[in-house]
């Protein structure tokens, strides 16, 4: 073969496939993905550069870990060696095999607290090399038996883009009543935080009491809502994976311990925040391995005392997700997490993906798996209002979230609320935040904003604040001193006792310090749920937290839920009722007494038994037991005054004549379809059935052959029943016409197979199997006609 | 404000915890008040104040205990040094959290900040951790030059 190239072609651009140009412009392929390069730490959970396992001990003191000896530890592995290792049982649990410590996570059988007695004397490079050996399913398994607490819950996002006070209250409020125990808020405008982390508060006890709030914020800022009881804990106390990034912080391990007990000594929850990716964006990982990194930070946090973490690369996801791997090292950080005992609130919280595939399968695992807080934010605002800067989840994906709960039966701690009582938390919300801002004397809420936020998705729809107003009031607040027991004070004062009551509940928690405890949240009636009182007990199948009795009933509803009883309504719907045995419904929608203005009704008279036709031009429509009676309209609606009208007009128009023809006897369409041929004078039939399946028959074809088949009714609209109608006419004067073409829609199975199910065996209810064919006269008129 | 005398308690994690709702007799707010006297009509009263809604340390002591029954050492130790912080004043603990920030104190400064922490508010444990801090800073070069 020859070495020599041909000279590239100057103006030709290659020809590309219609199925390249259709997969280049998948939201995939708007995704960054680079290539690894380990020497920078731009290496997901598997460098060449990441340490050894080693540990060694004398005197009960570690003096050499993962190769390094005590005199060349950095300040990460110092805060490690001294605080987060157990020197007791190091030597013990570093002699296991990665892969028998691995085993131990895996199977049910070993109690989660054996594994603890192991993963308490394992330094950062033993962790790693643990979670190497597991795939993406053995980390599932393992982070189903390790999370804290036995019942997962989840954290929502409460944010504006323009930090409108009056609508973190209102989303906050709604997040609560869809069943997030925690929510965070932060800013556009730092000066803002006072206002908005008062409005977070009360929205958050107005939709359910006990939710715990936070405003993320620098540091000290952070701490001194907290300490003054506008905010419930804290989370965004972040820690680094080396001393560099640390440092580059502005905190240290031990500023970070002494933080942590500067909150516990206010009795206020917090939590630290760390994750992969990190290091290696603030360009100082040393060249290791991001996952190692992380494990530094897991193991800070569980030597400062801290009682838990927010993990799962977090700001930073763009990073990990972006290496091969990447996804896989972000479960293994809040397993590792988990491993060591610590809370973990488990990511989700970031734009993550232009994919709705890759989004969501980036948080099967957490959710799966159920950890303390699948996701440590979920954007309970549009993502073009949430200030984390976007949200792998947010509003519009509730209903998603709430169908996948249902699907898998997976407690992903939230529940589908109908629109009433949304709307009635935020506009309470909204009300006693008024309320509380006239108490107090700051900016005032107008009715028209309520009103606008009420109804509001976004920021967009709300009528814009006086900011400098807002930012006066919010400074107020931080000169005045005040507290949380002013805005229990303003609540009552404002009308609204059982918010006040719920705030107070919360700030009476700092005196007990139960909620200090590793995973502890409130539940609603204010008692403390932590790994102390409600320990994850995950011991193999049949045991452990599974959904199940009143949480399980709410888990299955959602926004459209078909009618078992009478399919033609959903659940929840206002005229839903439930079918008596002897199978007569009730409506309380006047359907039956005449139908809506403008429609048409259908009006069938029953003329005695059907007798076999004479007249060679005439087509018989066979009709199913419950059409036109029981039921009103197809699978899609469409009216059966319309699909007889459409069907007689086609018939009609060729000159040919047409009876309708009830069959009690059957709800299979072949038989109803081949009865009516046989009824035929001309030996043609039409059946159809009440959802709108429809066939043309032909009385000398056998049952299971037919002229012509509709077999999916959700695609069957008023023209096509008209050239069924014309059609069969066409068969019936001896023509042979085109056949009506068919349609196909793939999404049709999805949609309609399982109303189809119900609407079909809510017909077989009316067989009558000995009953005659009845011949039927037909009056259709428009409703409003009188 | 002297803190309550209570005799030394021994307890049990699966039985007493949440303390406030197993063990309220247990609890007292740094200003003595007991959990069932922080009402709606106290605070409409003016008879509850911020301090009242606080943790007192030996609130914070018997949760440690809790922590070190259910094995969690650090935890524990944590909520011991948070015991001794309760008596600190908000902008206290607040400036000791800022001089702990990387090249932000010299040695002598952190070793004060301990001193004063022994001699003023008996806290040993807080004491000790600042003078880890102030070695590791002086052997990784982080002290305020």
């Amino acid at each position: 073969m020859s070495t020599k190239r041909a000279a590239p072609r100057q103006t030709s651009v290659p020809k590309r496939s219609k199925r390249t140009e259709i997969l280049e412009n998948r939201p995939v392929n708007l995704d960054g993905f680079v290539e690894e390069r380990p020497e920078v730490g731009m290496v997901a959970m598997d460098s060449p550069y990441d340490p050894r396992p080693s540990v060694r001990v004398e005197n009960g003191i570690i003096v050499e870990m993962d190769g390094k000896k005590r005199e060349d530890f950095d300040f990460l592995d110092q805060f490690i060696a001294d605080h987060a290792i157990d020197a007791a049982v190091a030597e013990r649990a570093m002699a296991l095999s990665p892969t028998e410590i691995a085993h131990m996570l895996l199977n049910p059988k070993v109690p989660r607290g054996e594994v603890l007695a192991v993963s308490s004397g394992l330094t950062p490079a033993k962790l790693l090399e643990v979670v190497k050996t597991m795939n993406v399913v053995e980390m599932m398994m393992a982070l189903q038996k390790m999370r804290a607490r036995r019942t997962p819950a989840n954290q929502g996002h409460s944010t504006s883009a323009r930090d409108n006070p009056v609508q973190v209250a209102a989303d906050a409020a709604e997040a609560g009543l869809r069943g997030f125990r925690e929510l965070e808020t932060t800013l556009g405008v730092v000066r803002y935080a006072p206002l908005v982390a008062i409005a977070l508060q009360i929205g958050a006890q107005v939709g359910k009491p006990g939710v715990l709030t936070q405003c993320a914020l620098e540091e000290s800022t952070e701490l001194e809502l907290g300490m003054r009881g506008i905010t419930a804990y804290a989370e965004t106390i972040s820690v680094y994976g080396t001393e560099q990034v640390f440092c580059d912080g502005d905190d240290t391990p031990w500023s970070k311990a002494f933080l942590a007990s500067a909150y516990a000594s206010r009795g206020i929850k917090m939590r630290f925040t760390s994750g992969t990716g990190s290091e290696v964006q603030m360009g100082n990982a040393e060249g290791k391995s991001m996952l190692y990194l992380e494990i530094r930070c897991i193991l800070v946090a569980k030597g400062a005392g801290v009682q838990g973490l927010q993990n799962g690369s977090i700001s930073c996801i763009g990073v990990p997700g972006a290496v091969p791997a990447g996804i896989r090292a972000v479960l293994a950080e809040n397993l590792i997490a988990s491993t060591v005992d610590l809370e973990c609130a488990s990511g989700n919280d970031q734009s993550f993906s232009h994919s709705d595939m890759r989004r969501t399968a980036r948080l099967m695992p957490q959710l799966l798996s159920g950890t303390d807080f699948v996701c440590s934010g979920y954007s309970a605002v549009p993502n073009y209002d949430n200030m984390f800067a976007g949200s792998n989840l947010d509003p519009e994906d509730f209903d998603d979230w709430n169908t996948i709960q249902r699907d898998l039966q997976v407690d992903g701690a939230l529940r589908h609320v109908p629109e009433p009582e949304i709307l009635a938390a935020r506009n309470r919300a909204a009300r006693a935040l008024q309320g509380v801002f006239a108490y107090l004397d700051l900016a005032p809420i107008t009715d028209k904003e309520i009103e606008a936020v009420t109804y509001a998705h976004g920021s967009k729809e709300l009528p814009p604040r006086d900011v400098l107003e807002d930012l006066k009031a919010a400074q107020s607040v931080l000169d005045r001193g005040i507290t949380g027991l002013d805005i229990v004070k303003g609540l009552e004062a404002g009308g609204f006792p059982e918010t006040a009551e719920a705030l107070l509940g919360v700030l009476r928690q700092r005196v007990s310090g139960d909620l200090l405890h590793t995973s502890a949240i409130l539940t609603p009636e204010l008692t403390t749920l932590s790994a102390v009182n409600d320990a994850n007990d995950y011991a193999g199948p049949g045991s452990g937290y599974r959904p199940s009795g009143a949480r399980w009933e709410e888990m299955k509803r959602l926004r459209h839920v078909v009618s078992a009883l009478n399919p033609e309504q959903e659940v929840g719907h206002p005229s839903h009722q439930t079918v008596g045995k002897s199978g007569d419904v009730i409506t309380a929608d006047g359907r039956a007494a005449g139908g809506v203005v403008g429609e048409r009704t259908l009006h069938l008279e029953e003329k005695g038994a059907a007798r076999p036709g004479r007249r060679s031009d005439e087509v018989v429509i066979g009709v199913s037991p419950a059409f036109g009676e029981f039921f009103s309209k197809t699978i899609v609606d469409v009216s059966h005054a319309d699909v007889l009208r459409e069907l007689l007009a086609g018939v009609e128009e060729q000159g040919v004549h047409a009876r309708v023809v009830r069959f009690r006897a059957s709800a299979d369409l072949a038989v109803i379809a081949q009865s009516a041929a046989r009824l035929s004078g001309s030996g043609i039939g039409i059946g159809i059935l009440s959802r709108g399946t429809t066939m043309i028959h032909q009385k000398d074809l056998v049952r299971l052959s037919n002229l012509e088949l509709f077999p999916q009714a959700p695609l069957m609209d008023p023209a096509t029943f008209r050239m069924i109608g014309r059609n069969a006419a066409r068969y019936a004067k001896g023509e042979s016409p085109e056949p009506v073409p068919s349609r196909n829609d793939h999404m049709a199975r999805p949609r309609w197979q399982a109303k189809a199910a119900l609407l079909h065996i809510k017909e077989t209810e009316f067989v009558r199997p000995d009953a005659e064919p009845v011949e039927l006269g037909v009056l259709i008129r428009m409703a409003d006609a009188g | 404000m002297t803190p309550v005398e209570m005799p030394p308690v021994e307890l049990d994690p699966q039985r007493d915890y949440p303390l406030a709702s197993h063990r309220p007799e247990l609890l007292r707010t740094p200003t003595g008040k007991r959990l069932d006297e922080i009402t709606m009509e106290a605070v409409l009263a003016g008879e509850v104040a911020a301090e009242d809604l606080r943790i007192a340390p030996e609130t914070l002591r018997l949760q440690a205990q809790i922590a070190d029954s259910v094995g969690r050492p650090q935890l524990a130790q944590n909520f011991r040094r948070a015991a001794e912080l309760t008596a600190l004043p908000d902008e206290t603990v607040l400036e000791i959290y800022n001089a702990l920030r990387p090249r932000a104190s010299t040695k002598q400064q952190l070793t004060k900040i301990a001193e004063g922490l022994e001699r003023g508010y008996s806290a040993t444990l807080c004491a000790r951790l600042i003078r880890e801090a102030a070695d590791v800073y002086e052997r990784r070069g982080i002290l305020a030059s």
